[in-house]
């Protein structure tokens, strides 16, 4: 038998405090502990953030939701003398909730909407999942136990001793749903109004239950169309209202429900925000900011989205990347400690030790920097650690100033590039950004292009409200240096305003060339041609292309000094975080490559020494399994395994070197047998080999490649 | 009375026999009446029982339709006024339904609309030219809309009062593009060809350098249905990975990712599962959508 002791909980056991976890990994416990409260202080601030980003993008859902929910509940309460009451059918108000795929964020959208509701309209709501509920016995179990213990919630504050009522004990079936229900509303008439809280007395009359179907899709029919066609009898007495929540698209409803059904039920269709845009709200909110001293560099970025577009379009598991990201970067970057808000990095930098000022002098974009200095001032960075802080504290504010200008400019010629045709540069600010970090991006093709565009195609009004635009980013924006671009940029808009006269010099130039519409013959029309040619080439361009031209020539000189990739500014290392294949091992897992990588070469993993070999070879110290793999490598598609027992032996015994008893070669040992049996059992298990039915003792392989 | 008796037979063996023969159980005078849409031969139970007195009622005539919608009439309005307008509702609708229930509702929520003109003044109760104008392009917007619960009856009746125009209101099946990740599209469109090519042609499409297919005689005969009537065809696993791996143009490296997205796809019951649940050496998938919502994915 095996028997199970709990240690008793009278001994505490020192557990390890995440901070702890955090010092493991770094030699210098100095700045680890700031580090690690840096990290935390960001994170929550990114955390709480990314909450409210949330909420503001549903709240325009749940305020339809509530308005739907309202309406459909007066309607419940309308009088029934009415001749349309007592003649129409009831119908069960139903909300189908489009949500979209990424399945992964609905749980947090339910949550929210269940609190909103609790809030608003009526504290009994449940939520159904399908795995729960494989029958209607255990959906009317699950409901019934959801919906007392919300009443219990509402009622805990009073009082009255509630007694907790286990859900086993009661029959659930409708009528002891009706019964529950109508001692609930009843107990909450007969209260004195002193003893009602605050919420309640939002809360109506009779307050409607609200029924959440989570996962719509999931729901087998028989289950749903039981539930609804049973509550529909008994929507007099149980004011029932539906959502559903569903993934993919509201033909689903017709596809799980027969018309019969769905007769019975009183659809309206919401939908909530796109996936896509809520991922661009999000980059916009924590990565275009100068208040959040961390960003991501152009690799990490991209290996972010990419699992974003191209696997899941879940925005939680967005956030939970970066959040890796900004583990990473303060446990393995010790100079992270100088990632903090401007206010501090005065204090922090005048406390830095002289390993920290060796580890700064040791980073790349600051070596580039030290080399453009004269020389004695290299040989002071060099040696003078006091000399070394004051120039790095003004780095740091010059790269803090650095972020403020790129944010203000790179939304400005997002918003040029965004209304050109075919989107050279990106129809959205992250694409534009990207293409901002990885190289110059006035040296690029797209830019060059959407110059050109810029240049021929766009027109006044566009012009126009464009610059208005721009101003707007710039007077908002908290840059200090702006001042001077906004002049500018108003003195455009005052050229542009007074540009009417500019259309008539146009319609003189039009009409010039209608007199050449005249009759010809062929050598005088060929001759009126090229004139015509010669002086195209040569027209003087009207005013307001020459405005144009101007604004945007003066855009791209913005660019030109603003939108410097962050690479080329020194001391970005600190800030940045770029390493994304730790990233990417971390996040886009690889099965295969993983069990390969085991058994080729066991020294990855296990870190014995005496494992360490070289690419070809077969250690005979490896475990077996791994032996029986690397031999199975070079067969071909069937394996016989005679040989395949021979070749294993041969490996294993010649760990015994020359010396070993070479007559029992003949004949395989016993132990080396069973341990060959063992070895193929566990591939067979792993999916590498499985019998064939083509030969006898013969086994089909099963995976090629290296991988 | 017991209605839907049907959900009897699924219920444990011997209610269905008790309940036929209450009456000598209990030793009472009771009857029970089974209520069905299901004939009697399906109720039969193996081990026997008493059999019941079998009453088969025909649908409703349209002239009992008529007849029994009329009894209804909202006390304001005369009995004749009302019929006039059942009239006209089943001379619309007689040809998609024949459900009491469904002409009920209808009737209910379009009847206001019917008497606008007495209420506004402009006819009275006798003009049936005129009331039939008014209401007959309403009738066949209701057809569209509310009879297929594109939109709601609430939504309906909002419109009513507000008179505005039903197509304004997106129904229910106007939405149904769904937006799916890349490899998501490219994992249902390689779902798709895997069940509805036959095994043989897969080498042709999807090699570079392929030979010629020999049609057998085996292949001859059976040419003629087409595979889309069929109904889509189990695929194994590996199948679906081998196509995917020569439809996306570059590298897809074979990531956990990836398979937790067959597994997702098969969530949104796009792809369904075909085969024990566990089998796990040979999961087998089947591919549950149209060429319509394919062709837009591609796209």
């Amino acid at each position: 038998g095996c028997f199970v002791f709990k240690p008793s909980p009278k001994k505490r056991r020192v557990s390890w405090k995440t901070a702890n976890y955090f010092g493991e990994r770094n030699d210098d416990s100095d700045d680890t502990e700031l580090r690690f409260a840096t990290c935390q202080s960001l994170w929550n601030q990114i955390k709480s953030e990314t909450e409210q980003i949330q909420e503001d993008l549903n709240k325009q859902l749940f305020d339809n939701l509530v308005s739907f929910l309202r309406q459909s509940h007066s309607k419940l309460q309308e009088k029934t003398t009415e001749w349309t009451c007592q003649t129409k059918t009831r119908e069960i108000p139903t909300a189908a909730l489009v949500l979209g795929v990424n399945v992964t964020d609905h749980d947090l959208t339910f949550r929210s909407l269940s609190e909103v509701l609790q809030n608003n309209i009526t504290p009994y709501i449940a939520l159904l999942e399908a795995k729960d509920c494989p029958g209607i016995k255990n959906l009317m179990q699950k409901l019934m136990g959801q919906l007392m213990n919300c009443s219990i919630d509402v009622d805990s504050l009073e009082d009255e001793d509630y007694v907790q009522v286990s859900q086993s004990r009661i029959r659930c079936s409708m009528t002891s749903l009706i019964n529950w229900y109508e001692s609930v509303t009843k107990k909450k008439d007969s209260e004195t109004p002193s003893k009602k809280r605050t919420t309640s007395s939002r809360h109506l009359q009779s307050p409607p239950v609200v029924v959440i179907f989570k996962d719509m899709e999931s729901f087998t029919t028989k289950v749903l169309q039981d539930f609804i066609v049973i509550s529909s009898q008994h929507i007099r007495e149980l004011p029932l209202v539906l959502i559903f929540g569903i993934a993919t698209s509201p033909m689903i409803i017709h596809s799980l429900l027969p018309h019969s059904v769905s007769s019975l039920l009183c659809i309206e269709l919401f939908q909530s925000l796109s996936c896509k845009e809520h991922l661009s709200t999000i980059i916009d909110k924590l990565l275009l900011t100068a208040q959040l001293p961390f960003k991501l560099g152009e690799k990490v970025l991209q290996v972010l989205i990419n699992i974003f577009l191209y696997h899941d379009f879940s925005v939680q598991n967005f956030i939970k990347g970066f959040q890796l990201c900004i583990v990473e970067h303060f446990c393995s970057q010790p100079l992270s400690v100088l990632c903090c808000q401007l206010v501090d990095v005065k204090k922090r930098v005048n406390s830095l030790s002289h390993d920290q000022c060796e580890n700064i002098r040791r980073l790349p974009s600051f070596r580039r920097y030290v080399e453009r200095q004269v020389s004695e001032k290299q040989i002071t960075l060099l040696t003078e650690d006091n000399f070394l802080k004051e120039i790095i504290q003004k780095l740091l504010e010059d790269l803090h100033v650095y972020h403020e200008n790129y944010v203000s400019v790179l939304r400005c010629l997002h918003v040029f590039t965004s209304s050109l045709p075919k989107y050279p540069l990106g129809k959205q600010i992250r694409e534009l950004h990207c293409a901002c970090l990885e190289n110059r991006v006035w040296e690029t093709e797209e830019y060059e292009s959407s110059l050109q565009l810029a240049r021929r195609l766009l027109n006044k009004s566009d012009l126009v409200t464009m610059l208005q635009q721009c101003v707007e980013i710039f007077v908002s924006s908290s840059g200090k240096e702006f001042d001077k671009t906004v002049e500018k940029l108003k003195e455009f808009l005052t050229q542009f305003q007074t540009l009417e006269e500019a259309f008539q010099e146009r319609d003189v130039s039009v009409s010039s060339q209608k007199e050449l519409q005249k009759k010809t013959d062929l050598y005088h029309l060929q001759k009126t041609l090229l004139e015509l040619k010669e002086s195209r080439r040569s027209k003087k361009l009207t005013k307001f292309e020459m405005l144009r031209f101007e604004v945007v020539a003066y855009i791209d000189s913005l660019v030109r000094n603003y939108l410097v990739p962050a690479d080329h500014k020194t001391l970005h290392e600190i800030v940045y975080f770029n390493t994304a294949s730790v990233l990417r091992e971390h996040l886009n897992a690889a099965p295969r490559i993983a069990l390969h990588t085991a058994l080729n070469n066991p020294y990855c993993y296990l870190k014995n020494e005496a494992l360490k070999s070289d690419g070809g070879s077969i250690s005979n110290k490896a475990p077996d399994i791994c032996i029986a793999y690397k031999l199975h490598l070079e067969c071909g598609r069937l394996i016989n395994l005679v040989d395949w027992l021979e070749a294993f032996s041969t490996v294993v015994m010649s760990a015994e070197g020359p010396n070993a008893d070479v007559a029992s070669s003949d004949q395989v040992d016993d132990i080396i047998h069973a341990r060959f049996i063992r070895a193929v059992s566990e591939l067979e298990l792993l999916g590498f080999i499985k019998p064939s039915k083509q030969k006898t003792d013969h086994v089909a392989r099963l995976t090629w490649g290296g991988c | 009375v017991l209605d839907r008796a049907e959900q009897l037979r699924e219920m444990e063996a011997n209610i269905l026999p008790a309940f036929l023969r209450l009456q000598e159980l209990t030793d009472r005078n009771v009857t029970v009446v089974l209520l069905s849409e299901i004939v009697w031969e399906l109720f039969r139970p193996n081990t026997g029982c008493f059999e019941p007195f079998t009453l088969y009622f025909p649908d409703y005539s349209i002239g009992h339709l008529q007849k029994i919608l009329s009894q209804n009439h909202p006390p304001e309005y005369s009995a004749d006024f009302y019929a006039a307008y059942i009239n006209i509702l089943l001379g619309v609708f007689y040809m998609v339904c024949r459900d009491l229930k469904e002409l009920q509702h209808l009737a209910v929520l379009n009847f206001s609309k019917y008497c606008e003109p007495v209420v506004r003044g402009e006819a009275n109760e006798r003009d049936t030219r005129k009331l039939w104008k008014n209401i007959e392009p309403h009738l066949k917007k209701a057809m569209q809309t509310v009879y297929l619960r594109e939109i709601s009856s609430s939504q309906w009746e909002r419109l009513q009062r507000d008179d505005g125009e039903p197509g304004q209101l997106k129904g229910l099946s106007a939405h149904t593009h769904v937006e799916l990740p890349y490899y998501s599209k490219f994992l249902l469109i390689a779902a798709y060809l895997a069940s509805y090519n036959p095994v043989r042609t897969d080498k042709r499409f999807f090699l570079k350098h392929h030979g010629k297919i020999r049609k057998t005689n085996f292949m001859k005969k059976h040419e003629k249905t087409s595979n889309h009537l069929l109904g889509p065809k189990p695929f194994p696993l590996d199948r679906l990975l081998a196509i995917l791996y020569s439809i996306v143009d570059n590298r897809v490296a074979p990531t956990a990712n990836i398979f937790s997205q067959i597994t997702s796809l098969v969530t949104l019951q796009l792809l369904s599962m075909v085969g024990h649940n566990d089998q796990l050496d040979g999961p087998r998938y089947k591919c549950t959508v149209s060429l319509d919502f394919i062709r837009a994915i591609a796209r």
